[in-house]
């Protein structure tokens, strides 16, 4: 086993109060990983720090043996807020193009070889019908699987996903995860979650933020551990889908 | 109408006013639909009136107006640009002060300038029945420049619209690609004062895109029907007011005000009938 995602002491601050605080975490070739924590915990500004968007005040961060910023070409990413108006003049199709921007010529554009493996990530996906559409006319769900194909479209080592679910229904949530885990056996995914009796079922470990990395389990959660994470005592909702 | 054939054909004043208005279409076609797409057409506003502080200036030191406001474009569109990307929240305040320090600057400048008075009304309504000749080599120039930039770099102008953040990601160098796209937007600005001034130059910069928008849901299929739209607004504009004497600037605005009013009622009503 070697570990392709390194945190060693990672904090973090936007200028107030820390965030981060003293993060270990360890992330396996092969894992497919959640991380738990109530809003406001710092998950987001965690996964920011590994894509290099933000520096830790201390600390250090290792990704594929280089920095977050080195790594990037090989990380893909599904944001948790999309940052695009939904109006945006786009198709499905162009989005998950832009999975190839990386590898792009400066002049002349996307080559056949990037539609073709934008077609297999569309495809892969379940959006290839879709790909014409404007991304305006889509639900919720379908978007996000737009948005999960321009992730694959990178060909990413880590796949890295942020909250995917948090504004789609149940059986799109489903769908998504049923996809995360016919992907594991081709790459490292790490995903964001604040629904851990719903994950627990799909991941192989779960690490739980709450300004500090509070618990770190293969097995189910208990509901001490819960109670630690968000320091009350909470009903674990057991989703019975399968 | 017809007497305002008859002058084209023959006026050539009027000929130059009539291509300078198609020549304007283009840039505002183009750019126009990233203005309205990117939703920055206060940006584009900060820009233009930066533009009067650089005509002011160059014609009180007896250079043509024409190369202060480009040169004032560049300067308001790197700074605008590159504070927008800097400080995201604060970018709004240093638009407003360009806005009005531009055009405070212009206002005294040409105030100062000895000799005959100029008409600031020109600046501010344009004057397109009063563009020199060379004006429509700069003009067809910044259109070939627009054109030639948005083949190359259609993906990467498009990314960078779509999603900064994730452009940033996949190595895209997102500032360059962004500041070219604003000092694009710049040049375009001071091609379209030349036709409808400053007080005008954003409805021309995005009616025309508003309302392509509005039906097409592709960018590179606004882009064309924007400048097509541009084309009948600012001739049809012309002609309407060549009888009757009305100032052509403001013309061309009502009538593209109005196209965007009506096709506005049309596409509200479709969609009430469709639910
Ligand atoms: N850009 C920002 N500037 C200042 N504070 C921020 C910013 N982004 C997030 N925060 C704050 O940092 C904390 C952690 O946020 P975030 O990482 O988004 O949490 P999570 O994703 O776990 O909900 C929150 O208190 C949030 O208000
Ligand atoms: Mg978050």
């Amino acid at each position: 086993m070697n570990p392709i995602v390194i945190l060693k002491g990672v904090s973090f601050s936007y200028g107030g109060p820390p965030v981060l605080e003293e993060v270990d975490l360890a992330v396996e070739e092969g894992e497919f990983l959640g991380l738990v924590g109530p809003n406001g915990s710092g998950k987001s500004t965690l996964l920011k720090i590994l894509l290099g968007l933000l520096e830790p005040s201390s600390g250090q961060a290792e990704i594929l043996g280089g920095t977050p910023a080195q790594a990037r070409g090989a990380i893909g990413y599904v944001p948790q807020f999309a940052a695009f108006p939904h109006d945006f003049p786009i198709s499905a199709g162009e989005v998950v193009l832009q999975g190839r921007l990386g590898h792009v010529r400066i002049f002349g554009g996307y080559r056949a070889k990037d539609r073709e493996i934008a077609r297999q990530a569309l495809l892969e996906t379940y959006v290839w019908d879709l790909k014409d559409q404007p991304i305006g006319s889509l639900s919720g769900g379908q978007l996000q699987r737009v948005l999960l194909a321009r992730a694959l479209a990178t060909q990413p080592k880590l796949l890295i996903l942020d909250e995917p679910t948090a504004s789609i229904d149940p059986r799109a949530e489903e769908d998504i995860f049923d996809l995360l885990k016919k992907l594991k056996s081709r790459m490292t995914i790490l995903v964001v979650s604040h629904d851990i009796g719903f994950i627990s079922q799909y991941v192989t470990r779960i690490a739980c933020l709450n300004r500090r990395l509070v618990c770190h389990t293969t097995s189910a959660l208990t509901g001490e551990m819960i109670q630690q994470l968000y320091g009350s005592p909470v009903r674990m909702i057991r989703h019975t889908t399968r | 109408m017809t007497a305002f054939f008859h002058a084209l054909a023959s006026q050539d004043f009027l000929q130059i006013a009539f291509i300078g208005g198609l020549l304007a279409s283009i840039a505002c076609g183009v750019m126009g639909s990233y203005v309205v797409v990117k939703r920055m057409s206060f940006l584009a506003g900060g820009i233009a009136h930066a533009v009067l502080g650089g005509m002011g200036v160059a014609y009180f030191f007896g250079k043509s107006p024409i190369s202060g406001a480009i040169a004032a474009a560049l300067v308001a569109a790197w700074v605008i640009g590159w504070v927008s990307l800097r400080w995201r929240q604060t970018a709004d305040t240093i638009i407003a002060a360009l806005w009005s320090v531009g055009m405070a600057v212009g206002v005294i400048f040409i105030s100062m300038t000895p000799g005959y008075n100029v008409d600031l009304m020109s600046y501010l309504f344009g004057n397109i029945l009063m563009i020199p000749r060379s004006d429509l080599y700069i003009m067809a120039t910044l259109d070939g420049l627009i054109m030639l930039a948005v083949l190359v770099f259609y993906q990467q102008f498009m990314a960078v619209c779509f999603d900064e953040e994730f452009a940033r990601l996949r190595g895209l160098p997102v500032v360059f690609f962004y500041l070219l796209l604003l000092t694009l937007v710049a040049l375009t600005v001071v091609v379209l004062i030349q036709v409808v001034g400053l007080i005008l130059v954003i409805a021309l910069l995005t009616l025309p895109a508003a309302i392509a928008a509005q039906y097409l849901r592709r960018l590179a299929p606004i882009m064309v029907l924007a400048t097509i739209l541009g084309m009948l607004f600012t001739g049809g504009g012309l002609a309407l007011s060549y009888t009757p004497d009305l100032p052509a600037g403001a013309t061309i605005i009502l009538v593209a005000g109005t196209a965007y009013l009506v096709s506005l009622l049309v596409t509200g009503f479709a969609r009430r009938r469709r639910c």
